[in-house]
């Protein structure tokens, strides 16, 4: 596989959200608004890259009985990097993502990506892997929080478009099923042509 | 009366699934058949009120004191897998039938972020429960951790339900699979809505 397209098929043939289905609940929770979106999108992306590189080096070394729970405390221990440089230099986006920057621990696109391409890959593409699914995934993220905000206050990233109140349940809850399974349906539609 | 208002607000007001999203991965995996979306609500019932009592101690004797609370990501999560590994050891020791009831869904259950979720809500969230705020005492972590899990299995069950039916229906080709549980799980989350403001 070509190095470029390591790098871009993250973005529609293996789209983590609308192809894989994975990290389905940072998708759901934290897209209220494109800006938020977007922060958690950039945030796991920060995650996937050094983790990556880190499993593509360590992995040979590695015994195969052991190798989950080492590519977890590795992900863990990036993402408490995370957690500190966001308390640090950005507390208002930390306290507004909350318990979902943990939680990047869990979401299986991490945990994924390092058992079925950086265990097995170089350094560089594990990187360039990192780098393509992380875009993908902001991208999904950000999507989702602009149909949502639109909806939901009438506006994109802040500017206010639409005046008055929007459909409020579409901010909460509720919305964020239905609204990722409308986009669902489209991108079924135009990318599989179905 | 602190601990009836826990488990109602756990229960339906603040559902894990369809208010916080915690655990949606194997809610949406499992939940095809009534059968299997039981099972998986015990097991995950089980493990949560486990790693909730072994965290918040860990939490409370070990990382506060010594002034590591920045490892409770790590000290959790590493928790919360050996312990899942030692419940199937124990389990398939000591009740085979229980064990292969629950069988596949054990080791999934490491990765679901309601049960990691769970644990750090009880160790760093304020709850206003009966007046001030407050961190949650043992008891009262306890109480929330069963309570919340009962909001998961409800909510599975109930989805499993419907998603039975759905299977039945004729449904458009692009809607067919997720998209049209997704909305479906939208409808009924809109539902549980009505419950807001109760507690």
């Amino acid at each position: 596989m070509s190095k470029f397209s390591i790098l871009t098929k993250g973005l529609v043939k293996e789209n983590p959200t609308f192809v894989l289905l994975l990290g389905m609940c940072p998708t759901l929770a934290t897209t209220t608004s494109a800006i938020n979106g977007l922060e958690m999108g950039l945030a796991t992306m920060f995650v996937l890259i050094l983790s990556n590189i880190v499993i593509s080096l360590i992995a040979p070394v590695v015994p195969d009985k052991v190798h989950i729970p080492a590519y977890i405390v590795v992900i863990a221990t990036f993402v408490t990097v995370l957690q500190l440089v966001m308390q640090a230099f950005t507390p208002q986006v930390y306290s507004t993502l909350g318990l979902f920057i943990p939680l990047i621990v869990v979401n299986c696109i991490v945990l994924g990506r390092a058992e079925a391409f950086a265990g097995k890959n170089g350094v560089v593409d594990s990187a360039l892997d990192g780098i393509g699914i992380g875009i993908g995934f902001t991208l999904a993220l950000t999507v989702i929080g602009i149909v949502r905000e639109i909806l939901g206050s009438g506006s994109v990233f802040g500017f206010k478009f639409i005046a008055g109140d929007g459909i409020l349940a579409f901010v909460m809850a509720p919305g964020a099923f239905i609204v990722l399974g409308y986009l669902l349906v489209l991108f079924n539609k135009i990318a599989k042509k179905q | 009366m602190e601990y009836f208002l826990i488990i109602i607000s756990a229960i339906f007001v603040n559902n894990i699934l369809l208010a916080q999203f915690l655990g949606v991965c194997p809610f949406l995996g499992v939940s095809n058949k009534l059968s299997t979306a039981t099972g998986m609500s015990g097991a995950v019932c089980f493990v949560i009120t486990l790693a909730t009592l072994v965290t918040w101690l860990i939490n409370t004797y070990l990382l506060v004191p010594l002034k590591l609370e920045f490892l409770q990501t790590i000290a959790f999560i590493l928790v919360i897998a050996a312990l899942v590994q030692m419940v199937e050891i124990v389990l398939k020791k000591i009740s085979p039938a229980l064990y292969s009831a629950l069988g596949i869904f054990l080791p999934l259950i490491t990765t679901n972020c309601a049960v990691l979720g769970v644990a750090i809500t009880v160790v760093t969230k304020q709850f206003t429960f009966g007046g001030e705020a407050h961190l949650l005492n043992l008891g009262e972590s306890i109480v929330y951790a069963v309570a919340t899990s009962l909001g998961y299995g409800l909510a599975m069950i109930l989805f499993a339900g419907i998603r039975e039916h759905l299977a039945m229906n004729d449904v458009p080709k692009a809607f067919k699979g997720l998209p049209i549980a997704l909305i479906s799980v939208g409808i009924m989350a809109l539902a549980f809505l009505g419950f807001s403001g109760m507690v």
